[in-house]
């Protein structure tokens, strides 16, 4: 556990060393917001104030935003030597990988609170009781774990930092094709499907119920936890194995 | 095969069993092996080094001097053979092993990201020293290894050398017992180099244990206690300096001359003459290459009348040994 701590130490100071990982972390979900809200939302119907019906798929963006940060630094770590001197001590072989984990779901937590914030002050007003807000938090969690632990699959898996950056753009795009920004039933046949069925529909619906005023559908809820518990046991269970391979 | 046997036995009989017997060994492998598929790079290899002592293997590129060092470190597994590493088995005991041992590789294991301060204070961390310890250590490295001044700056803008001396002082955070050094001065200039040679002569005065592999015959002979010479994957010599150097050419004059009837009536007068292998117009005079003796053998020639073109004086290296003990040089090994 120590080790994991020291590692993750190590990351943060990587992290804010980078400018442009925080920008693409925390404020490119915020402008998107923005565009989203003052530029492009006015177009749609949706039936409630768009703020508070994009909001909810704008913080799921935001997770899937620092993503490609996580898949560089953890392809940078075992393409330069670094990783060679970790092998060779008597210390916790995961702590590398637990705290890229760690700091993936740390970080995108403040880009949450950012962009929360930021909704706020634009006009999103989320009706939430306390239990639906510590609902909300934990799928929050859950899903910056899930999508966190897949990254460092992808990280892992790439030959160079930049393929693994570019490995994550599916992860990024998913959200676009969700009823983040849109509901799913106005999109065209075959998309609509898609957008129906892909993990971030119910994940983003379950939040918007826990936020919004409305119930939570269950079998969202279900579904969400089911997807979100899947994807971490798949990345986690692919990260320790081409790790493995790779160290 | 036997060839290869059959020279280090020769060698490895005399002073170097009885140092055995007296030290306790630090290092001791039999029968390694190993391949990259079908390409075999290990072949067979017995290592022994004793506590407190410097072994250096010594190299051509592609030897498999890397290999050796990674499998005998926990980095990779040996398809054969077995090792012990600080009195530990490396298969089984592989958290003893590592907490035994330091390794400096071939290629800078720094991270660029962090600041030469940071980057020890991350070793300091993951060995697990309390904080006065480890700022009292990391203040003493940094001194050590003249880096106190860029002790701040990321150590990407530091140069070749200076990121070699941080990554020697990240090994040595926590003080190792056994400490590994793959080709710790290749492509170093002669200052940082022989600044390294410093730093290693003092670790092992500490009672420290070096492994140390190059590709610089000179190297090995300045540091080790005993050098064990690597072709192919197969030692093919092993002894102390003093034994190893017996077995090839030591040092010699070179002389040119500019007619072949000087080369002639110099190789009358000088009757350790030899010829050049290529060159008709060289002959190779061995000497210790002294300026005593370089005189001598000028006034020689002087007495005779005979025209020196140009003389060297050449001490052997590597291709010499390699020459010596396999018949070809280390260059057409790396081809
Ligand atoms: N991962 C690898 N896959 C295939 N061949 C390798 C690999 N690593 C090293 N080799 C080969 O093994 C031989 C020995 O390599 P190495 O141990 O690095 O030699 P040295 O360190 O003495 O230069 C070389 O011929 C090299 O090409
Ligand atoms: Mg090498």
């Amino acid at each position: 556990m120590s080790d994991s701590t020291t590692m993750l130490r190590r990351n943060f100071k990587h992290t804010v060393r980078n400018p442009i990982t925080v920008f693409n972390a925390v404020l490119f979900p915020i402008v998107l917001l923005l565009m989203f809200v003052f530029v492009i939302g006015g177009a749609f119907d949706v039936g409630v104030k768009y703020i508070d019906y994009a909001t909810p798929g704008m913080i799921i963006m935001a997770i899937c935003y620092g993503l490609s940060a996580t898949a560089t630094a953890v392809n940078s770590d075992m393409t330069k030597g670094i990783i060679n001197r970790f092998k060779v001590m008597d210390i916790s072989r995961s702590a590398v990988l637990n705290a890229h984990v760690a700091e993936t779901v740390l970080r995108t937590l403040i880009a949450i609170a950012a962009i929360i914030a930021v909704a706020f002050a634009a006009g999103f007003r989320p009706t939430a009781s306390f239990p639906e807000w510590l609902g909300a938090i934990g799928l929050l969690v859950l899903v910056s774990l899930a999508t966190a632990w897949i990254t460092v699959a992808l990280g892992l898996f790439a030959k160079t930092p930049e393929s693994a950056g570019m490995a994550c753009v599916p992860l990024i795009m998913l959200p676009f094709l969700s009823s983040a920004i849109v509901p799913a039933d106005t999109m065209a046949a075959g998309v609509r499907q898609f957008a129906q069925y892909q993990p971030f529909t119910p994940i983003i619906e379950t939040l918007r119920g826990l936020l919004l005023p409305g119930d939570t559908s269950t079998s969202s809820a279900i579904q969400a936890v089911v997807w979100c518990v899947g994807i971490a046991v798949v990345g986690y269970v692919w990260s320790l194995s081409t790790f493995k391979k790779r160290a | 095969m036997s060839a290869a046997v059959s020279a280090a036995c020769q060698v490895g009989g005399g002073a170097g069993a009885e140092a055995h017997r007296m030290t306790s060994s630090a290092i001791t492998a039999s029968g390694l092996r190993k391949a990259y598929k079908d390409k075999v790079v290990l072949d067979g290899l017995d290592l022994e080094v004793a506590a407190g002592t410097v072994f250096s293997l010594l190299g051509p590129n592609g030897a498999g001097k890397t290999t050796t060092v990674n499998v005998l470190t926990t980095l990779m597994k040996a398809d054969a053979g077995t090792i012990r590493v600080a009195g530990h088995d490396v298969a089984t005991e592989t958290k003893a092993v590592r907490a035994a041992i330091g390794v400096t590789g071939q290629f800078a294991a720094v991270d660029e990201l962090l600041t030469g301060q940071e980057n020890l204070q991350l070793m300091a961390d993951l060995k697990g020293l309390d904080s006065g310890q480890s700022r009292r250590i990391i203040g003493d490295l940094l001194e050590q290894f003249d880096l106190t001044e860029s002790a701040q700056k990321l150590s990407t803008t530091y140069s070749g050398g200076m990121r070699r001396k941080l990554d020697l002082a990240m090994t040595l955070v926590g003080k190792p017992k056994i400490i590994f050094l793959d080709e710790p001065t290749t492509g170093l200039d002669p200052r940082s180099r022989r600044t390294m040679w410093d730093i290693i002569r003092q670790l092992v005065a500490e009672g420290t244990t070096i492994f140390l592999t190059t590709q610089y015959l000179d190297e090995a002979d300045r540091l080790a206690d005993k050098i064990a010479v690597l072709d192919q994957g197969k030692l093919v010599a092993e002894g102390t300096p003093a034994e190893l150097k017996r077995q090839i050419p030591g040092s010699h004059v070179r002389f040119r001359f500019t007619e072949v009837a000087e080369f002639d009536a110099a190789l009358r007068v000088l009757p350790d003459a030899t010829r050049d292998a290529e060159d008709d117009l060289i002959l190779h005079v061995p000497s210790d290459g002294g300026a005593k003796s370089v005189r001598s053998l000028l006034d020689q020639l002087d007495a005779h009348s005979i025209d020196v073109d140009e003389f060297s004086v050449h001490t052997p290296d590597l291709d010499d040994v390699f020459l010596a003990l396999t018949g070809r040089t280390s260059t057409k090994v790396e081809a």
